[in-house]
């Protein structure tokens, strides 16, 4: 697609903006459809082929967005793409709406932040939590009902901050957007002096980084692994015990190896023993439809060198790469859930 | 600029740049056009097509309706090679939970949702000059996969 478009343009039939078009749309294809959907009608991300959303967002905000991602909402970092790349996505999402993107300027809007802190309690914090941590769930996938077009974005973000100027923010206070529930606030009384004192108080949240998404914390251990002292079958029995005792339902053993090794040549030192609490595992898929990665819970048995180890994949370790800071607590909880298992499995 | 407005404006600076910062897209979640029992063949037939064995598939929407939960069709494809992971479990028996290598495959209504992990991201859990081949590989292989799942119609 990139050499045509590239001979395309090379003889004139394609304008620079359509060249940049033709890759974006492969690019964004392969890098945004998965959550924005395959033409910007939203999912797990924001519909960003809304006119309204096209009329509010300037190219550096969308291109600042795919660079810096939303920390712990989800949406990555898009570090390894080329700023050509990046303009390309940024293009094929402007070819959606007519008209070209916004254009704000970078200057501060000076404004109370006092008073806009009052406002944001009394006008955004319903939506955008109390603390502009943003509205609960990470799509529609699974998790929100799928008529609702988007849930309230994080605003005390550290990459919303670095993306979205001042006049964006306060251009979307002033006219709201159409197609979302966020609505003008100069039609529900404010005036613009009131706007003003609201941006001071989101831009305010720089000041105060919220924590989260493991931040400043070290990387806990990729894996659990607790020795057993028993031999490898009553390891076993002791497991699966200790998982029921502690509300997880037995689900299967199988050789590691099971189903890529001919049957009856599987190694039967190697066990997987599955496990599940499906009240946490439907919470955890609510939350995070991926989680599937991970779960249901396993435990991997192992006999080597005459040791028997239990071993699972931490959750909490997990958590980190899925961006999410609403897993954190659950894969924090899960962690001891495993560890707890595990030296129950080991009395 | 008053100097007073230079040092908030480089004190909010430094405070964004301490700020949590988003992970880079260490999952890959991608779309297939195709239902969910389409693309759920494409991926099985693209596993295979790269070299891998299947080693089950995992039904969770079932047994999540089996207990009264309501969800979407959910399942998660194991796969993997008999002689490599005799190797690695062996010799990196700290491997050894995150084989078989797996991807979940999810509808959202007549489409379908496909999330891994990049198996680079093993290369940070496990810094080992000897695994950093084997993951390079395994992302290049889970690439072309998703690709073809993603491509099909």
């Amino acid at each position: 697609m990139k050499l045509l478009a590239s001979l395309l343009f090379l003889f004139g039939l394609l304008t620079p903006t359509q060249a940049l078009t033709a890759d974006g749309a492969k690019l964004y294809a392969q890098n945004c459809a998965a959550c924005h959907g395959e033409h910007g009608s939203g999912g797990i991300g924001v519909p960003l082929a809304l006119p309204a959303f096209h009329a509010l967002s300037s190219e550096d905000y969308l291109r600042k967005t795919i660079r810096h991602g939303r920390p712990g909402r989800v949406m990555p970092a898009f570090v390894a793409l080329s700023n050509a790349d990046v303009d390309a996505i940024v293009a094929h999402i402007g070819s959606w709406n007519p008209g070209p993107f916004a254009s704000y300027p970078t200057t501060r809007i000076d404004g109370n932040a006092d008073n806009g802190s009052k406002l944001f309690q009394k006008h955004c914090a319903s939506c955008h939590g109390a603390n502009g941590e943003g509205g609960k769930g990470t799509g529609v996938t699974l998790s929100r009902p799928r008529e609702q077009a988007i849930v309230a974005p994080a605003l005390h973000n550290a990459g919303f901050l670095a993306s979205a100027s001042d006049h964006r923010i306060k251009a979307i206070l002033m006219k709201g957007v159409a197609g979302t529930p966020m609505q003008s606030f100069l039609k529900k009384g404010l005036e613009e002096k009131d706007i003003d004192d609201l941006v001071a108080f989101v831009r305010g949240f720089e000041k105060s980084p919220l924590a989260g998404n493991g931040a400043g914390q070290p990387a806990a251990d990729p894996v659990i692994v607790v020795e057993s002292p028993y031999d490898f079958k009553t390891t076993i029995d002791n497991l699966k015990r200790a998982a029921e005792t502690n509300n997880f339902v037995f689900i299967r053993e199988q050789a590691l190896d099971e189903g890529i090794v001919k049957p009856g040549q599987e190694n039967p030192r190697q066990h997987i023993v599955y496990v599940c609490n499906f009240g946490l595992l439907a919470q955890a898929l609510n939350t995070d439809p991926r989680v599937g990665l991970f779960l249901p819970c396993r435990f991997t048995i192992i006999e080597q060198g005459g040791k028997v180890k239990m071993m699972a994949s931490n959750p909490k370790r997990l958590s980190q790469i899925f961006n999410n800071s609403e897993l954190d607590e659950m894969c924090d909880k899960l962690t001891k859930m495993y560890q707890t298992i595990m030296d129950d499995a080991t009395l | 600029m008053k100097p007073l407005r230079y040092l908030a404006a480089w004190l909010a600076a430094s405070l964004l740049a301490l700020a949590p910062a988003a992970q880079a897209d260490q999952m890959l979640l991608i779309r297939s056009g195709q239902d969910f029992e389409g693309a759920m063949l494409t991926l099985q037939n693209a596993i295979t097509a790269q070299g891998y064995t299947l080693a089950r598939v995992q039904r969770v929407d079932i047994g999540l309706e089996g207990r009264g939960y309501k969800t979407d069709k959910y399942r998660v494809v194991f796969y993997g090679k008999a002689a490599e992971m005799a190797a690695l479990a062996d010799k990196h028996p700290q491997l050894m939970p995150f084989l078989p290598l797996n991807i979940a495959i999810f509808a959202e209504g007549d489409q379908t949702l496909l999330s891994t992990n990049r198996p680079s991201v093993l290369g940070e859990f496990f810094p080992n000059s000897e695994l950093k081949p084997v993951f390079e590989r395994w992302e290049k292989d889970l690439l072309e996969i998703l690709e073809k799942v993603r491509q099909a119609q």
